[in-house]
């Protein structure tokens, strides 16, 4: 049993030099079988596992994981959660993750650090006018909160904004969501391991898989660097490395990886205390509780693993933010960073059955998973524990590349891709 | 970020190029006759190599013209540059 975290434990631990604290979660050697492996311990395996245990009574569930707990995309990217998207499908998944994070740190008795800061998306010419406002439209008509600035309002929400209409993008406006904001990264993985971890799922760290196990179109189990592990349920939360995987399955993917950087700034006192995010120049920014400016650059535009990125588009994402913040001409950057994304024709996700038996895939997530974690490990849990999807990923299916009902949601990823 | 040897203009930035994807994906000759799942093939399903991948580059703020590659996804190191038309190298 876990102890509970709370003001009086740590008072109790502050006596012991907080040197007493329980081990979050284990470190166990993997089990012969499981009746269900998660492949990828970032944030989404984890909520899988988690919700496969608490709301499916799965007891025997095993999480695999390459490197180790958030060092992944989970801790890469920058820590965005927003659920103003276009289409129906998109609103009811996101919309649905944004719920979850509402109570989630009451849940997990883990602090995430959830903060409804808002997220404001700008608009620098007519089209981006006509899309948001469009955008703000559909959102409200599905229940989410959106509402359009002009541009004396966004300067007035964020002081900082250059509103001049004589730059290359001028700022015509822009799409607020209040209920919109930021959580804490690396603790969303660590909350959901250490609550998965607590109703027995073995979270198995530096366990890499090398290979499915196929008895005709059924999974048997996986051959991993430690050892074979079988199972008749796998669900695989590869991010970037999802191809990989599938190809060992002999299947293929809608999916091409790319890499896609952050940096952070030195550390400054308050000066931004929303998220910040512009499409047409690329450029995102929100401030952490620790002080630094959190940007998000764009993709490089080819397949590739290396977890770098181009220089070049660390550049255009940083002249474009000092044309925007003329203010943060003198800062200087700390860290800069790439993760590997998995992105799909129509920038939207693949929460799904293959037509493997037992062998389902989440992936496709692209430039914008993090949001989603708490819904897509709910909604992905749901489908490997019933072999259907929930209503709310039904149309998140891999079949739609065949059928042509694609969620196209380019506009509403916020970061042209 | 790399350094990419264009078969017309040598050796330039790679901000000066752009990459078109896989490589040798053969446009269907009876587009007519093709089933749903064969379309998706051609248009959606890719390999997406972690390791040595053919892909087509397009030298798009040079000559403009396109080319092949053979690179390594792994570490963005190029094996090969071919001019279309020509057979692929063997890796």
């Amino acid at each position: 049993m876990k102890n509970k975290y709370s003001i009086f434990s740590l008072i109790k631990n502050a006596f012991s030099q907080h040197e007493n604290w329980q081990q979050a979660w284990g470190n166990p050697e993997p089990k012969k079988e499981y009746e269900a492996v998660i492949v990828g311990g970032g944030g989404h395996g984890l909520a899988t596992a988690y919700y496969l245990a608490k709301k499916h009574n799965m007891k025997n569930i095993a999480v695999l994981e390459k490197g180790w707990i958030g060092g992944g995309n989970t801790g890469r990217n920058t820590t965005i959660i927003r659920s103003n998207y276009l289409w129906d499908a998109s609103a009811g998944l996101y919309d649905h993750a944004l719920k979850i994070w509402e109570n989630l740190s009451q849940e997990l008795n883990y602090n995430i650090m959830f903060s409804q800061r808002g997220v404001m998306n700008l608009a620098h010419n007519l089209q981006d006018v006509r899309d948001l406002k469009r955008r703000t439209h559909a959102n409200r008509l599905n229940g989410i909160d959106a509402v359009w600035l002009d541009t004396k309002q966004v300067k007035e929400f964020c002081p900082i904004i250059n509103i001049s209409q004589d730059i290359r993008y001028p700022v015509l406006g822009g799409t607020l969501q209040r209920r919109a904001g930021t959580a804490r990264h690396d603790a969303v993985a660590w909350g959901y391991a250490r609550g998965a971890d607590a109703m027995g799922v073995d979270i198995i760290q530096n366990c890499e898989v090398k290979g499915i196990k196929r008895n005709g179109d059924q999974v048997e189990g996986l051959e991993t660097t430690k050892g074979f592990i079988k199972s008749k349920k796998i669900g695989v939360v590869a991010a970037g490395h999802s191809s990989v995987i599938a190809n060992m399955a002999g299947l293929k993917l809608p999916l091409e990886s790319k890499p896609l950087q952050a940096l952070v700034s030195e550390p400054v006192k308050p000066i931004i205390d929303t998220v910040v995010m512009s499409n047409a120049v690329h450029a995102y920014v929100s401030q952490s509780d620790k002080g630094e400016l959190v940007i998000g650059a764009g993709t490089d535009a080819y397949i590739s693993y290396t977890q770098r990125g181009s220089h070049d588009v660390v550049e255009g994402t940083l002249k474009a933010i000092l044309e925007l913040y003329p203010i943060f001409s003198r800062m200087k950057m700390l860290r800069q960073w790439g993760g590997i994304v998995d992105i799909c024709p129509d920038a939207s996700p693949i929460i799904s059955k293959t037509n493997i038996k037992g062998l389902y895939f989440n992936c496709g997530w692209g430039t914008g998973g993090f949001k989603a974690t708490p819904g897509s490990g709910d909604l992905f849990a749901h489908t490997i524990a019933n072999d259907e999807p929930h209503k709310l990923n039904a149309a998140f299916n891999l079949n739609r590349f065949v059928s042509g009902d694609l969620v196209d949601e380019h506009g509403a990823a916020a970061v042209a891709h | 970020m790399f350094v990419i040897n264009c078969p017309y203009c040598g050796e330039r930035d790679q901000s000066e190029f752009s990459c078109g994807g896989e490589a040798h994906i053969v446009r269907p000759k009876q587009p007519t006759e093709l089933s749903d799942d064969e379309w998706a093939e051609y248009l959606f399903m890719r390999k997406n190599i972690k390791g040595v991948q053919f892909e087509r580059w397009n030298h798009a703020h040079g000559c403009r013209k396109w080319f092949n590659m053979v690179r390594d996804t792994s570490n963005d190191k190029i094996h090969a540059v071919y001019k279309m038309g020509e057979k692929p190298p063997v890796i």
